[in-house]
């Protein structure tokens, strides 16, 4: 049968395991060495795994609890749960056990397979609230061996039999119109929403974009992001199983650097926020570096920028700069993209958040095919994507084929697509507020379409406001202009209906220590070292260089940072200042640090502050410190002189 | 029983180290021995794996009675160590310390590892596995090919831990596995200590000053002052006892 008409992932994956079983599905590191699982291991635990589910009573329909890491056998339950008409519903791994209630509540889990004793005892903890659970399974027994809970039980027991005609009937009874999976949106407003997609969803857009890329069985993809974003899934899950590649499992989150440097993945996707540590690492290590190390760095990386993107695009430039180029190719360049473990990346996406474009070029001109994507977890992420050759560093690219696009009159983005969700999982009034009666999905994301029939997002709808004097805030905007500084880690900005923007920063730990060991500076922890007054200096003129870039632009050029203060503490999704995915919660924070905000606009000089904080262990403890304000220099509007 | 100490005693010329001191460790237990400064749980530790030879006395170990021991003749027996200032190979990997601690596991002769195809080949295999698997039980995958020397102090402390399991001892023997730790690598630690105990079923005996992390993770505790046991039992025990507390807070004169 041609892969174009199975409809269902299991159906898929029984497909890869006769087409191309000895080739690798899943890798992952364990005892430091790579450990293959062919299609048809992945396959065979699969079909066991699901005769075991349905053993222990696991219903067509019903929904299943997966909580953990990108392991084999996270993936292997997804698509086992799928095997028997199941619903997989990854939870985030790092979710405090509170998180998970609302999921578990809603969607009536009875079974749940986890990777450890962390999420055990997540799981353990809510049992009270959640009578439905009746099932929990893990992996990896290590620390499990004295509970003697009778829902536990180990993954490993639910492969003793195989029944092989049972679980193909099974496969056969799926059809591509039945719920393929359940994510729950990090919700940055609210209660979490459940939303359901199904396989025809999935599906249909995994392969679109595999077709327009040409992904093949021998693409490589690294997994590192968690299994319960769906952007994670679309890449590690999803599109494997439509294009037959393999997806790599790092050790731990700790060694992902050197997973990557090892693995050499063909295929990339991560959010912005990835690329910029990445950047923060390569400056703080150049930092550290000798005198010509330095130099040879900096000029090449002048070169880069000049002509860098020019010869990416295949572009006509000057040969005496390209002949700098292939220099810098050898000496800085090559060597550095694979420490980046880039090496060999063909494909690589941003997206989930705007990039800062100088963030998004710096990538490019090193020779690293980098291209934003736009969509979300309700329209199976790809809804448009820049193909080769048409990269631009403040839009998202055109529509991907088979998506329609249209915009209301509020500037907000309507789309039409086969990705998109079915439903909000017994929610039918957020429902009906998302998708209307013609089937178009409301993103809730502003912006428009650019004369190249790029869609360009300024910003989240609600969050595009108005200065006082009634010219354009766009908060991200700033934002992101601010954390490309690798001193700067998070910004806050704050100036809708007020008459100037004033910012709440977050220094970055690794950079700033690193500069302040330099100059002898001493400091406890982050709070003293946020508040001193060379960092203050330091990030004052970052924020100022902001402003001189905005200064050249007629529309943004009221939008200058007038004051800033460091905060005495970083923000943190356990203290929900950031969601799971670690977009800051704007509105959330204005609330919470109302005072600090007042003080920003008072004119005050300093500002006192109390606050609770939380530990990672959930306990919570008061803490107090004095934060200075500091005014920054902005300028007059330069377009008269830009122009001449 | 796997362990017992009768009436050993240690001097070094005038000083009297140890005198007269008798204890016993069960199989399977975490046993502390705490005291002052000065008060000989070094010297009791280094008595234990053969590094000190006591003058009078006996040590008792499964069915063997010592008088003295050699410290080659200790880790043969099973009893391994970490020591009070990091003991490691500064230059070297985590990895390649771990592999250390198997040193005498290994049976190949010198020939065959010069040939290295073969034997010596399957053999370094095996003991890779059994070194990779100390590293993924006690976390520390992101430094494994890391020079130990770049850690920090609670990382080296932890890579010294997987080098005495690297031996599979029976015994193991931590000589202030805490000291110079902040809250939250004690806590990595205990958590570490009270695994290997669980997992590996290896009795531990440590020395530690920290109370609190004693009376949270030891079954019993011998405490030791100039060179006397002066009390020995639970830590509830231990924690209402007059002689204990006047040693660690002084009593008026």
């Amino acid at each position: 049968m041609a892969v174009g008409t199975l409809d269902t992932f299991p159906k898929l994956l029984m497909h890869h395991a006769h087409a191309r079983g000895a080739r690798p599905a899943i890798r992952e590191k364990d005892l430091g060495i790579w450990q293959t699982w062919t299609w048809k291991r992945f396959a065979d635990e699969v079909r066991a795994l699901a005769c075991g589910l349905a053993a222990e009573g696991f219903k067509r329909g019903e929904h299943l609890a997966i909580v953990g890491d990108n392991r084999p056998r996270i993936y292997a339950a997804v698509c086992a749960a799928q095997c028997l008409g199941g619903i997989p519903v990854p939870l985030y791994q790092d979710a405090q056990a509170s998180e998970v209630v609302f999921p578990i509540q809603n969607a009536e889990i009875r079974f749940a397979i986890v990777e450890d004793q962390e999420q055990v005892d997540k799981l353990l903890e809510i049992l009270p609230q959640c009578p439905t659970l009746r099932r929990i399974f893990y992996d990896d027994s290590r620390g499990l061996r004295h509970y003697t809970q009778p829902q536990l039980s180990s993954y490993e027991k639910l492969l003793q039999k195989v029944d092989g005609a049972f679980i193909d009937a099974e496969i056969d009874k799926g059809s591509g119109s039945d719920t393929a999976a359940m994510f729950f949106t990090s919700g940055t407003t609210g209660v979490p929403k459940g939303v359901v997609l199904t396989h025809h969803a999935l599906i249909d857009r995994a392969r679109a974009v595999a077709e327009m890329e040409k992904l093949t069985d021998r693409d490589v993809v690294l997994a590192f992001m968690p299994p319960a974003w769906i952007g994670q899934n679309i890449f590690s899950y999803a599109q494997p199983l439509v294009a037959g590649y393999c997806i790599c499992c790092p050790e731990s989150a700790e060694t992902v650097v050197t997973d990557m440097r090892e693995i050499a993945p063909s295929y990339y996707f991560a959010p912005p926020r990835v690329f910029e540590a990445l950047l923060t690492q390569v400056s703080v290590r150049m930092e550290d570096a000798g005198a010509f190390k330095r130099w040879l760095y900096r000029t090449f990386m002048g070169v880069a920028k000049r002509v860098g993107t020019r010869i990416l695009e295949g572009k006509e430039v000057p040969l005496l700069d390209r002949v700098l180029y292939n220099l810098g190719d050898l000496s800085v360049y090559g060597p550095l993209r694979n420490v980046l473990g880039m090496s060999k990346v063909r494909i690589a996406y941003t997206g989930g958040e705007a990039i800062g474009p100088d963030l998004f070029t710096f990538y490019r001109s090193l020779g690293i095919n980098l291209k934003q994507l736009y969509g979300s977890t309700e329209t199976s992420v790809f809804v448009c994507v820049q193909p080769d050759g048409q990269v631009k560093s403040d839009t998202v690219g055109p529509a991907v084929p088979g998506v329609e696009l249209k915009f209301t009159p509020a500037r907000e983005l309507l789309i039409r697509s086969p990705g998109l969700f079915k439903e909000y999982y017994k929610n039918p009034q957020a429902t009906a507020e998302a998708k209307d009666a013609e089937g178009w999905f409301h993103t809730g994301d502003a912006g428009y379409i650019d004369p190249d029939g790029h869609v360009k997002i300024i910003d989240r709808a609600k969050d595009v406001g108005q200065l006082a004097d009634g010219t354009l805030f766009a908060p991200k905007y700033l934002e992101n202009k601010l954390k490309f500084f690798p001193y700067i880690k998070e910004a806050v900005a704050f100036g809708d209906r007020r008459e100037r923007v004033c910012v709440f920063l977050n220094i970055d730990m690794d950079a700033v220590s690193n500069w302040a060991e330099k100059r002898n500076l001493a400091y406890s922890g982050y709070t003293d070292l946020a508040q001193q007054d060379a960092v203050y200096q330091l990030v004052g003129e970052c924020v100022e260089q902001v402003n001189a870039d905005l200064a050249r632009d007629s529309e943004l050029a009221n939008s200058q940072v007038h004051r800033f203060l460091i905060l005495h503490k970083e923000l943190d999704a356990d203290d929900e200042e950031l969601t799971r995915t670690r977009k800051v919660r704007r509105r959330f924070i204005g609330e919470k640090y109302g005072s600090l905000v007042e003080a920003l606009y008072n004119n005050q000089q300093a500002v006192h502050v109390e606050a609770k904080v939380r530990y990672e262990d959930g306990r919570t403890g008061m803490f107090s410190a004095d934060l200075k304000i500091r005014d920054a220099k902005t300028f007059a509007p330069a377009a008269a002189k830009h122009a001449a | 029983m796997i362990l017992s100490v009768e009436n050993v005693s240690l001097s070094f010329g005038g000083v009297r180290a140890l005198q007269d001191v008798s204890f016993d460790v069960k199989e399977h237990e975490v046993r502390a021995i705490i005291g002052p400064n000065g008060a000989g749980k070094s010297s009791m530790l280094n008595v234990l794996n053969g590094v000190y030879h006591p003058q009078k006395g006996k040590i008792r170990f499964r069915d063997k009675e010592f008088t003295d021991m050699d410290s080659h003749e200790a880790a043969a027996l099973g009893i391994a160590r970490t020591f009070q200032n990091i003991a490691l190979f500064k230059g070297m990997t985590v990895l390649d310390n771990i592999m250390t601690g198997r040193n005498l596991k290994m049976r190949c002769n010198f020939l065959q590892q010069a040939v290295w195809f073969g034997p010596a080949k399957r053999e370094e295999m095996a003991h890779r596995r059994a070194a990779e698997e100390i590293i993924d039980f006690l976390e520390i995958q992101h430094v494994r090919k890391t020079p130990v020397g770049r850690l920090p102090y609670g990382l080296q402390k932890r890579v010294e831990l997987g080098r005495a399991l690297a031996a599979e001892p029976t015994l193991l023997l931590l000589d202030e596995p805490m000291a110079g730790m902040n809250l939250e690598e004690k806590q990595d630690m205990c958590r570490f200590v009270l695994d290997v105990n669980d997992h590996y079923g290896t009795t531990i005996v440590l020395i530690e000053h920290d109370m609190g992390v004693v009376m949270d993770i030891s079954d019993r505790v011998v405490v030791l002052d100039y060179g006397r046991k002066i009390a020995d039992g639970v830590p509830e025990e231990i924690k209402n006892n007059k002689a204990v507390i006047d040693a660690y807070l002084g009593v008026a004169h």
